[in-house]
């Protein structure tokens, strides 16, 4: 049994942390609040361990450096925040296209534009799922707690080296600063092995055939590596078949993996009359509302907690569809995941938003409130 | 010699898609030559580029090649050389990739004196966009967006690196591809962050739009036009205006960032 030690520590911290149990070994950001403390983090820790800290001269350049980092075999990550995310995007996409591993840290904000730096807001899911332009697939991981930021960075960048595609952590001001035990195991346990460990002598950078390692540079096999639509050797091509096919590929390697993505929880009554769906710092209010409604009252409650946002827990979502009749939809923005929620409901059930966009928590009561209206 | 050249191309990429005349196969060319002189193992060697016809070069070449996004090769290639202090980077840009949009980068990666060997091919224009005016046209000069010609001044990319830090500076033309070839295999030996200028004719998007004749014709004005630095130290400043300084303008001594780096974490680790 690996030895578990217990740690306080804070979102932004754990992420840090999760990231280097994981294997990164090299970070490179541009400072934003309330993203800092993953860069102070890494830069405290990465020299003790060999690793690399950089700290670039502008957002682009940090994701471009994570993306060249991991070409050269080294895990990377980079952290920012809402207006940081937006500078990161077209090389978000490259990373995409050209199916380089890394992870992309957004601790958001208040927006739109500088917004409000330290107040918690969840305005960005649609940034991380359509910020980047052209069809493209994305990751999307949605922490509930430090705990949660620790475990789910791991799987980040496990996940990321393993679909060789870009994960994207989507944090909140209020789980980034937050701060809370989380059980720390023993370091080296929790790292998949690198991807490029195991190379057929006929590899192919986009091997036809489905996933395939990333061979860092330097190892003798010399490829092309573009942003452009390219055939399975890398090579740029505007052949109609072929740029289906490389599209059909990136979006096609998510879905057949879609069971090891998509993490959810759910809690409370089995069959719910009223069901809550939520995600990030805004699923600790809605638990603390199932705990009394539906433990203490023993009211038909539940709540589906959704870790991953993207893809879209499609599946999850439709079966509580099914059940409840009413699903309520607490965001910290104007309404942005809700949309996904009805798309899949399809009109099985009344599907309700609480938004709040005023730079504090939703409550417990609130949503008590709402409930209080459909039961 | 002839055999390793060719086992540094991908004959089945070519032909190239470079208009005739252009002066972006000799640059390539030299750098080719440039690589096979400096002995590097061909597994050491990464060639990244950012966007543009200058940047196209990269998947002719039979390295590992990083083709990145426009402006950004050498933050790209910043990371890969941290990842990897023992590769040979070589970043192939164009005017406008280099000093637009990959202006912030040009300058840091010279702040830094990150071991990185810029070639930047200047051809006073943006070419695959089909002719608007970069920070490198010369002021006066027509563009498609600068229709009765340019009032911007041009930027000198070699003061301007020297002084943001860069400790090696060069710069030569297409018409003397063999000087090119030295400058860029100097560049490569030189530890640090190497500028290296390769003026180039483009006679389809610039020399046409400013009536400056053929390829040819513009390979003789720039030979014509060209001194060496030892040259020009003996001429004043008027006698210059017109004139291209070519050779080593400048190398300077100064930490270079990732044995620094790696270095000062040993200290950590231990």
């Amino acid at each position: 049994m690996p030895e578990i030690k217990p740690v306080l520590m804070q979102g932004n911290e754990a992420c840090a942390e999760g990231a280097i149990s994981a294997g990164v070994r090299f970070y490179a950001g541009y400072p934003i609040t309330p993203s800092t403390e993953v860069a102070e983090h890494m830069a405290s820790k990465l020299p003790e361990i060999g690793g690399v800290f950089i700290q670039m001269e502008d957002e682009i350049a940090s994701m471009a450096a994570v993306i060249g980092a991991s070409i050269g075999g080294m895990r990377s990550l980079t952290a920012t925040s809402g207006p940081g995310f937006s500078l990161k995007q077209e090389n978000l996409g490259y990373a995409i296209m050209a199916e380089i591993p890394c992870v992309v840290v957004n601790v958001q904000r208040m927006g739109p534009s500088t917004g409000v730096p330290t107040a918690p807001a969840q305005g960005d899911v649609m940034q991380a799922r359509w910020g980047t332009h052209g069809d493209h697939p994305i990751i999307v991981f949605s922490p509930a707690s430090v705990y949660e930021t620790f475990y789910l960075t791991i799987a980040a960048v496990n996940l990321s080296q393993k679909l060789r595609q870009p994960v994207i952590m989507l944090l909140d001001e209020v789980i980034g600063h937050m701060r809370e035990k989380v059980l720390i195991p023993e370091a080296g346990k929790l790292m998949v092995e690198r991807s490029s460990d195991k190379v057929p002598s006929d590899w192919k950078p986009y091997d036809e055939k489905g996933l395939t390692p990333l061979v860092p540079f330097g190892f003798g096999h010399f490829y092309h590596v573009t942003g452009l639509f390219h055939d399975q050797y890398g090579f740029p091509t505007g052949d109609p078949i072929q740029v289906e096919r490389a599209l059909d590929r990136i979006h096609g390697k998510l879905e057949k993996y879609r069971d090891e993505i998509i993490l959810t929880n759910y809690i409370g009554h089995k069959e719910p009359r009223v069901a809550i769906i939520t995600y990030g710092c805004t699923v600790r209010s809605a638990r603390a509302v199932v705990k009394k409604a539906y433990w203490q009252e023993r009211l038909p409650v539940g709540l589906l907690s959704m870790q991953t946002i993207w893809p879209f827990p499609a599946r999850e979502v439709e079966a509580l569809a099914n059940q409840a009749d009413v699903i309520i939809v607490p965001e910290m923005n104007m309404g942005q995941i809700i949309g996904e929620v009805e798309r899949y409901a399809c009109g099985k059930a009344k599907i309700v938003p609480l938004n709040r966009y005023d730079g504090e928590m939703i409550t417990p009561e609130q949503i008590l409130n709402e409930i209080g209206r459909w039961l | 010699m002839e055999q390793l050249t060719r086992d540094f191309l991908r004959s089945q990429k070519l032909p190239h898609i470079w208009c005739p005349g252009c002066g972006n196969g000799i640059v390539t060319a030299a750098l080719v030559r440039a690589i096979e002189r400096a002995g590097y193992d061909q597994s050491d060697v990464v060639i990244v580029s950012g966007i543009g016809c200058s940047s196209r070069a990269a998947g002719y070449l039979n390295f590992n090649t990083l083709h990145t996004t426009h402006g950004r090769a050498l933050a790209f290639a910043t990371g890969l050389k941290m990842s990897r202090p023992e590769l040979k980077i070589f970043v192939i840009m164009g005017d406008g990739d280099c000093s637009a949009i990959g202006g912030n980068h040009f300058i840091h990666a010279a702040r830094r004196n990150i071991d990185l060997n810029a070639v930047i091919i200047n051809n006073y224009i943006y070419g695959m966009t089909g002719g608007q005016h970069s920070p490198l046209t010369p002021r006066g000069k027509k563009a498609t967006t600068a229709p009765r010609g340019t009032l911007e001044r041009a930027f000198d990319l070699l003061e301007l690196a020297k002084g943001a830090g860069a400790t090696f500076g060069a710069r030569a033309t297409a018409a003397q591809p063999r000087q090119l070839e030295q400058l860029i295999l100097r560049g490569a030996n030189h530890k640090g962050f190497s500028v290296i200028e390769a003026l180039s004719p483009c006679p389809i998007a610039y020399g046409r739009r400013n009536k400056l004749g053929t390829a040819v014709d513009m390979l003789r004005d720039m030979k014509e036009k060209s001194i060496s630095v030892e040259r020009s130290f003996q001429m004043a400043d008027t006698e210059l205006e017109e004139k291209t300084v070519t050779g080593v303008i400048y190398t300077l001594d100064a930490p270079e960032y990732s044995e620094e780096y790696y270095r000062s974490i040993e200290k950590t680790v231990n």
